[in-house]
């Protein structure tokens, strides 16, 4: 579904990703852990062209959408519901969610049906939706943020750190949508996160960042048990993984 | 009484021509956060087009005044429209994502520009022409002096509030309304939800440049003259109505460019008339001092 071969990208002169590959397939949930400042975060934003990939190759099902401008890559089927949510604050949830149908250029019937699809996820959201973004909390907001990307029926979910800054019970809520969404819509997910714990448990497979770089990869539950990502990312550690490629044991 | 009632009147008429500009001045703002210097050219190039276009129109004749009136009107706004599209494209566009100061001067730089290209390609002398339009309505009749609201005074409110109903229509209820408010408060998000961003900066720039070449078509219809300089302080005033209502907000354009109109009107009514222009400026000033975010705009304080 997608594949990222070597890619490069720079913020300025700061270099952010030094020759990222990895691939997700269909169906799949793959997670990508890391520290922060990692990279993760601009790696899902050079998927999307945003900062566009200075070296390296980004396939998305089978396309070379390296240089698509960032609609384009949008309206191929790749949604994404980035760092920060980034809900449109002067909009009402409802406006939101239409702005999210933007990327599917298709009759009423199937965007209606995404509405009660998402409005079933997130019952939250159909009671607020003539409220404002920027008035929602945090967790809604994430709500918000998962909802709009689904509303254009995306092919692949990016979702970088849907957990951050929420209560225990609301990560637990979001990331059942999740695994819901992958296994009755088989929907595939690839999925940023700092809670390891959390998003290892949902995903299929996994990659560590270190640097820029994968330094580790492997199914969800070997690195949820090696330890080395416990070390680093579980077990509330701070260690450090030396970057560089290594496969899981 | 009936004086002040006239100046009322006078004082509407203006505030919607200078409505209709500061709408362009407020939405680029809003969407590329950058002051569009030009813009009081694309408002003169309006108003020229609409002089050209009634003098090839007016021996055709046929048609009667309303037809005439209307092709006029679209003309200039398709035509104007074109030249805030180009405006756009050949010197914003490329500096986009440079510093800012780079797209303003930039932009001070296309004023001039336009302002040149027309007092060549038309002259410096003033252009007049005929009125099409005569008469009106006596509102009020006093002992000294009648109150009277002109066919052409009816003509520009009212076809005013239609645009400013229809425009706002556009903006609250039609997915391009939305994807411009979208690229407004985020554009990269707006980009990553599929919303092709330069295609709806240029959309902005074109429909901003269409109500400006409906003020220029009306200040012909009012005044009857013009010439290459009438877009600096035309420009400028919109551009303070745009400040005043606070620059980003297109109610506040639209609230600004009345109470600049009825402030000038009032000014020129009671003290003097020389010194109108300097009226408009002593609030940009004041405005900019003691509420920079202006009557409905927001303080910049939501980090997007
Ligand atoms: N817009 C930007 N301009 C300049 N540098 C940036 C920008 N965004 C990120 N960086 C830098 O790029 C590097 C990678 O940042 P990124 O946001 O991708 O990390 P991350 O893994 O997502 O971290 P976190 O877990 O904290 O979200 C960091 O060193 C960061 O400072
Ligand atoms: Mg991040």
């Amino acid at each position: 579904m997608l594949r990222i071969d070597g890619a490069h990208a720079f913020y300025g002169h700061i270099q952010a990703l030094r020759g990222v590959s990895l691939d997700v397939q269909e169906g799949e949930i793959v997670t990508l852990i890391g520290a922060n400042g990692a990279g993760k975060s601009t790696l899902l934003m050079t998927v999307c062209g945003n900062p566009r990939a200075a070296a390296g190759e980004i396939l998305f099902r089978g396309e070379d959408i390296t240089r698509w401008p960032t609609h384009r890559i949008a309206r191929a089927g790749i949604a994404h519901a980035p760092e920060g949510r980034r809900i449109f604050p002067r909009m009402t949830v409802m406006e939101n969610l239409q702005m999210g149908a933007v990327a599917a250029a298709e009759d009423d019937a199937r965007r209606a049906a995404r509405l009660e699809h998402v409005f079933g996820l997130f019952p939250r959201l159909a009671e607020r939706r003539f409220q404002r973004g920027g008035t929602l909390s945090g967790g809604e907001q994430q709500m918000l943020a998962i909802g709009r990307a689904l509303m254009s029926g995306p092919k692949l979910l990016l979702l970088d750190e849907p957990s951050l800054g929420l209560a225990p019970i609301m990560v637990r809520t979001i990331f059942d949508a999740i695994a819901t969404l992958n296994r009755e819509d088989g929907l595939t997910v690839f999925l940023v996160e700092q809670n390891a714990y959390m998003a290892l448990r949902i995903a299929h497979r996994g990659y560590v960042m270190v640097n820029g770089a994968i330094a580790m990869s492997g199914d969800a539950a070997a690195l949820l048990a090696d330890e080395e990502v416990r070390a680093a990312y579980l077990d509330g550690g701070h260690g450090k993984i030396a970057a560089g490629e290594g496969g899981a044991p | 009484m009936e004086y002040f009632l006239q100046q009322l009147i006078n004082g509407l008429t203006l505030g919607a021509i200078y409505g209709l500009i500061a709408i362009g001045y407020t939405m680029v703002y809003g969407i590329v956060g950058m002051i569009n210097f030009a813009h009081g050219e694309i408002y003169m190039i309006g108003a020229f087009i609409a002089v050209i276009a009634f003098a090839i129109l007016g021996p055709l004749g046929g048609g009667g005044v309303v037809v005439a009136l209307l092709v006029v009107l679209l003309v200039s706004m398709l035509l104007t429209a074109v030249y805030g599209w180009t405006l756009e494209r050949l010197a914003y566009r490329p500096l986009r994502g440079s510093p800012r100061l780079a797209a303003l001067i930039s932009a001070i730089g296309m004023s001039i520009f336009l302002q040149n290209y027309v007092q060549l390609a038309q002259g410096a002398r003033t252009k007049a022409m005929q009125p099409v339009i005569t008469g009106g309505i006596e509102v009020m009749k006093g002992e000294t002096f009648t109150v009277t609201l002109s066919y052409v005074q009816i003509m520009i409110m009212v076809l005013t509030l239609a645009l400013m109903a229809g425009f706002w229509t556009v903006i609250a209820r039609t997915p391009l309304g939305r994807a411009q408010r979208a690229c407004e408060q985020d554009r990269a998000m707006a980009a990553l939800l599929g919303v092709d961003v330069d295609r709806t900066i240029s959309l902005t720039f074109v429909i901003g440049a269409a109500l400006a070449a409906v003020a220029g078509t009306m200040v012909v219809l009012y005044y009857g003259v013009i010439d290459f300089f009438i877009g600096f302080l035309a420009g400028i005033k919109a551009f303070t109505a745009a400040v005043l209502g606070g620059i980003g907000s297109i109610p506040g354009a639209m609230l600004g460019g009345l109470l600049i109109g009825l402030i000038e009107a009032f000014w020129s009514g009671y003290f003097s008339i020389e010194y109108k222009d300097v009226a408009a400026f002593s609030i940009l000033v004041l405005v900019l001092i003691f509420r920079p975010s202006g009557l409905l705009g927001r303080p910049e304080v939501e980090k997007v």
